[in-house]
């Protein structure tokens, strides 16, 4: 790790006053994914401003029926919050999927939105990479792409969000609330994170100067018709080759609503309008969600390592369904796939 | 190969900070100490402190060794900045047992011939402890589950499981 200075922030305008003094500083939360990066040299801010003793770390409910988790809540206590088991389960599932309790614990529901990829090329910086150092070429591309992107690459990065818990924020419509010096405004979770396109060096459309204060959730939490699927090269503690957020509402066996997000495919959580409009108002069974995955995989594209993941999304988005509709949502302990 | 003379300079060298005072409760002990920024509560601990029971292995927050309670739950201590936590309360391997007998986890991992090495045994140990604090885990999947981020090269899982379910009948669920 190179040298930095450190300040704590007394509150959130405080917090956005000091990063705005500063480019080169970056705000410390749960630590768990900046820590790792400054001490592989990706990350080198001159100053850490941490915000983690700031007093945003509660659940409440919202006027619309939703609510509105704090930024600062460690993911451990939101995946085992009662609220959040009770009427969002599918967030609960994606969390407990992702890391270890120990990182659970320490990492933020803030944190967690802003985490970078794992491609191995962004970590090892004798290597080029366009995410890590603009304009330094891409070396999954033609590298060891195994964990790559088959959805919504472009030349430049090939990357992968490696979160979880984002996956299922994304399939739930979250909304991201931050402020920055001109006030606060409210981010669709589709708009937070972007494609890759030719600046893979921006992961959100966060600006440098704002700062996450709380992620709410809609009021319809799909909690009866659920499930989140992982497929990763070890039982536990590994990131996704493939995830599936998949959540019905049905009446009788036809679907009324349905959503479908994706993890470990793309550069941000992966929807597809088009897909989950193919699933509205058909019988839930094995044909209907055949035909919503063809249609969401309809543009993707394969590397030299990572074609395997194409049938593996293709089956584990049906899979996933199925388990939505039967009511037996994927254990995140036993992982027999049922 | 570049010489060392002629290797660069960063062009713009950040200032060394002044150390920053951290008060920190230690396996019950208040403890005062001087710390850079950028020192980790494991190094904090083992370089600073002298309490070697907590491992580094990874120093990257993948194997667990450095695992230790901190306001009693249970954290990677590599990928904490020793500054953060200062008016924390840090409970580490050292701290497990009273002067009259070992911790019921220490006994049952001495029981179940829980390890081999012994290198990841502190922070099994601790992430353990806080296991059973949390509450969660009741099947031996459960167990597992969540404690997949305590690495075990000899591959003492089985019995690893089986020490953790000796102390949690033992303790009936109390950390």
């Amino acid at each position: 790790m190179i040298n930095f200075q450190y300040a704590r922030a007394n509150d959130v305008a405080d917090a956005v006053r000091q990063i705005a003094t500063d480019p080169t500083a970056k705000f410390i939360a749960g630590g768990t994914n900046l820590i790792d990066l400054m001490k592989q040299d990706v990350e080198r801010p001159s100053r850490l401003i941490d915000i983690s003793r700031l007093p945003l770390k509660s659940v409440e409910e919202t006027a619309d029926g939703g609510l509105r988790i704090g930024a600062l809540m460690p993911n451990s206590d939101l995946a085992w919050h009662p609220l959040i088991e009770q009427r969002y389960p599918l967030l609960s599932s994606a969390i407990l999927a992702g890391a270890s309790q120990q990182l659970r614990n320490m990492a933020s529901t803030g944190g967690n939105l802003l985490q970078r990829t794992r491609c191995f090329y962004f970590y090892d910086t004798a290597t080029p990479c366009n995410k890590r150092k603009p304009g330094s070429g891409c070396s999954a591309i033609d590298g060891i792409n195994r964990i790559s992107a088959i959805l919504g690459t472009s030349e430049a990065c090939i990357a992968t969000h490696p979160s979880d818990m984002c996956v299922a924020l994304a399939a739930l419509e979250a909304r991201v609330h931050v402020v920055g010096p001109n006030g606060e405004r409210v981010i669709a979770f589709n708009d937070f994170h972007r494609l890759p396109e030719n600046t893979p060096q921006l992961d959100t459309n966060l600006q440098p100067n704002e700062i996450v204060i709380a992620v709410e959730l809609p009021a319809q939490g799909f909690a009866k018709n659920y499930s989140y699927l992982k497929i990763r090269d070890r039982l536990s503690y590994a990131f996704a080759l493939v995830s599936v957020a998949a959540a019905l509402e049905l009446e009788g066996d036809t679907i009324r609503q349905a959503r479908m997000a994706l993890g470990g495919v793309a550069h941000k959580p992966w929807r597809d309008a088009e897909a989950e409009a193919a699933l509205r108002g058909q019988l839930a069974n094995q044909t209907t969600f055949a035909h919503a995955a063809d249609l969401l995989l309809r543009d993707v594209k394969g590397f030299t390592h990572n074609t395997f993941k194409v049938e593996l999304a293709r089956r584990s988005i049906v899979r996933a369904l199925i388990q939505a509709a039967q009511a037996t949502p994927q254990s995140q302990s036993d992982k027999k796939l049922r | 190969m570049v010489q060392p003379s002629r290797a660069k300079r960063s062009r713009n060298p950040i200032p060394v900070p002044d150390k920053i005072s951290v008060a920190m409760t230690v396996n019950g002990i208040e403890t005062k100490l001087k710390v850079a920024p950028w020192t980790t509560l494991l190094d904090a601990l083992r370089d600073h402190l002298n309490l070697t029971g907590t491992k580094k292995g990874c120093d990257h927050g993948q194997c667990g060794a450095c695992t230790v309670l901190v306001d009693g739950r249970r954290i990677n201590s590599c990928l904490t900045l020793a500054v953060m936590k200062d008016g924390a309360k840090v409970a580490t391997i050292e701290g497990l047992a009273t002067e009259a007998a070992l911790h019921p986890l220490q006994q049952a991992f001495i029981d179940h011939d829980a390890f081999q090495c012994g290198y990841c045994t502190p922070g099994q140990i601790c992430s353990a402890a806080g296991l059973i604090a949390e509450g969660k885990a009741k099947s031996a999947d459960e167990i597992r589950e969540l404690m997949s981020g305590n690495i075990c090269r000899c591959g003492a899982y089985p019995n690893i499981v089986a020490a953790i379910q000796q102390a949690m009948d033992k303790m009936g669920g109390k950390p």
